[in-house]
């Protein structure tokens, strides 16, 4: 039996999103955000979108045009400041932004993956970030309900997919992207290689398969890819 | 501060870093320790975004574009690097694995509470990993100057910012002093060449308590 074959077009894949979409976005940074299927989503221009990614990339980058182009209603995220764009929106009420602490927001996403409702912890008990949320004692000492974090959607950058969707990251582009693989109803990959079925190794594969719904072939890579001139 | 002060600062927070630790470092100040630390020193430096192992920070045309660390600095891999996920990588953190972090402060405390990552109405990126980091390492060392720019004092008897966390600090590394969080409060326990108890004392926002024996000087 062989494995199905998942690849899309860009375009073809990125059609499936509607308005009002949540949508998880892997990258830390620059490594492992998937330029081009935001820049597809630019492109085609749904609105409204609840964006879920660790950072806001910077000024000028990935996020920044979903932003520059008025498609964010919300970004959920740990982190913006390299983004003076999104501070900006977020102050003046244009954008909702919600924190969450970075593994903690990493952690919300792994358990929707891994199909649980939430876990109990004791980061951010006595912050801000403890307000309004649920508490519990477990074996007498206090911690606060995180409630899983899925997505309608999950937009990724591998380094390598087969047709099947194992997916492979470089270095430190994997990051958000093989827990947001799994969280999302739909899960969209780019890959700079698609190689054959076979062409990974089993013990190689970072993300399985069977959590990915469509893998989209990368041209020759844009310049937002490279190195960042600082 | 002057450039010296800050080398003796950063160079007394380096002495803390020991073989066989596993060491995550703030962005800014604390990433500038390194330069004090002897190149031969067995140590798994860890970062955020999913390295245990960070090797040197690369010029731009030797950087592999898919490896940075949390600063976002081009870094290099190391004989024994490994990469993870990142809810692997605050697993670490929250377990206990790290034996050591150093962050940079607005405010710290007596007590130890921190705030440093947010001014209300200034300065709202988000805290990033910081939180996990204060709450969670083993141990958690502070690199601030004294005062701020204004020489106000940055070591309170309460923080007026909002919190990191609480009761997280061990030891407070600056221009002018450690100081140790202890049981019976914050004790100063090495002083900078130059600078007497009495500065201390002024400069300092919070009671301290001072030893009856001299003290080192770095």
């Amino acid at each position: 039996m062989p494995m199905p074959d998942k690849s899309r077009s860009i375009e073809e894949a990125i059609a499936q999103i509607p308005d009002g979409s949540s949508i998880m976005l892997g990258g830390f940074g620059v490594p492992g955000t998937p330029f081009c299927l935001i820049q597809e989503l630019v492109r085609q221009g749904q609105g409204g979108l609840t964006l879920i990614k660790n950072d806001a990339n910077e000024t000028g980058m990935g996020v920044d045009w979903l932003l520059e182009n008025g498609q964010v209603a919300k970004l959920i995220t740990s982190h913006i400041g390299l983004n003076s764009n999104a501070v900006s929106m977020m102050n003046a009420g244009e954008i909702e932004v919600e924190f969450a602490p970075q593994g903690i927001l990493a952690e919300r996403i792994r358990v929707a993956g891994a199909g649980v409702m939430g876990f109990v912890t004791d980061i951010g008990l006595g912050t801000p970030m403890a307000e309004g949320k649920q508490k519990v004692t477990i074996d007498g000492k206090e911690g606060i309900v995180e409630t899983a974090l899925r997505a309608d959607f999950a937009l990724l950058h591998a380094d390598r997919s087969d047709p099947f969707g194992n997916l492979c990251f470089s270095a430190t582009a994997r990051n958000f992207n093989p827990l947001m693989g799994m969280a999302a109803t739909r899960t969209i990959a780019e890959a700079e290689a698609i190689v054959p079925l076979g062409g990974i190794t089993p013990d190689d594969v970072n993300l399985p398969g069977p959590f990915v719904d469509d893998v989209v072939a990368l041209p020759e890579l844009m310049e937002v890819y490279g190195v960042v001139e600082r | 501060m002057s450039s010296s002060a800050k080398d003796r600062m950063l160079k007394r927070a380096a002495a803390d870093i020991k073989a066989g630790m596993t060491v995550n470092l703030g962005i800014g100040l604390p990433t500038q320790v390194l330069k004090h630390v002897p190149e031969n020193l067995p140590v798994c430096l860890h970062s955020e975004n999913g390295i245990a192992g960070v090797g040197p920070v690369l010029a731009n045309e030797k950087a592999d574009r898919n490896l940075i660390d949390a600063g976002g600095a081009y870094v290099s891999p190391v004989p024994g690097t490994s990469y993870f996920d990142s809810a692997l990588s605050f697993a670490i953190v929250r377990s206990g694995r790290l034996d050591l972090t150093l962050l940079g402060a607005f405010e710290v405390a007596g007590n130890g509470d921190l705030a440093n990552w947010m001014i209300p109405g200034k300065f709202t990126p988000g805290a990033g990993g910081a939180i996990e980091l204060a709450q969670k390492a083993r141990r958690v060392g502070v690199i601030t100057t004294h005062t701020d720019k204004k020489g106000n004092p940055k070591i309170l008897s309460a923080c007026t910012l909002p919190l990191t966390a609480r009761t997280c600090v061990d030891r407070i590394y600056t221009d002018m002093a450690v100081c140790d969080v202890t049981a019976d409060g914050l004790c100063l326990t090495e002083i900078a060449e130059g600078v007497s108890v009495d500065d201390v004392i002024a400069a300092t926002g919070a009671r301290l308590i001072i030893p009856d024996q001299p003290l080192p000087t770095f």
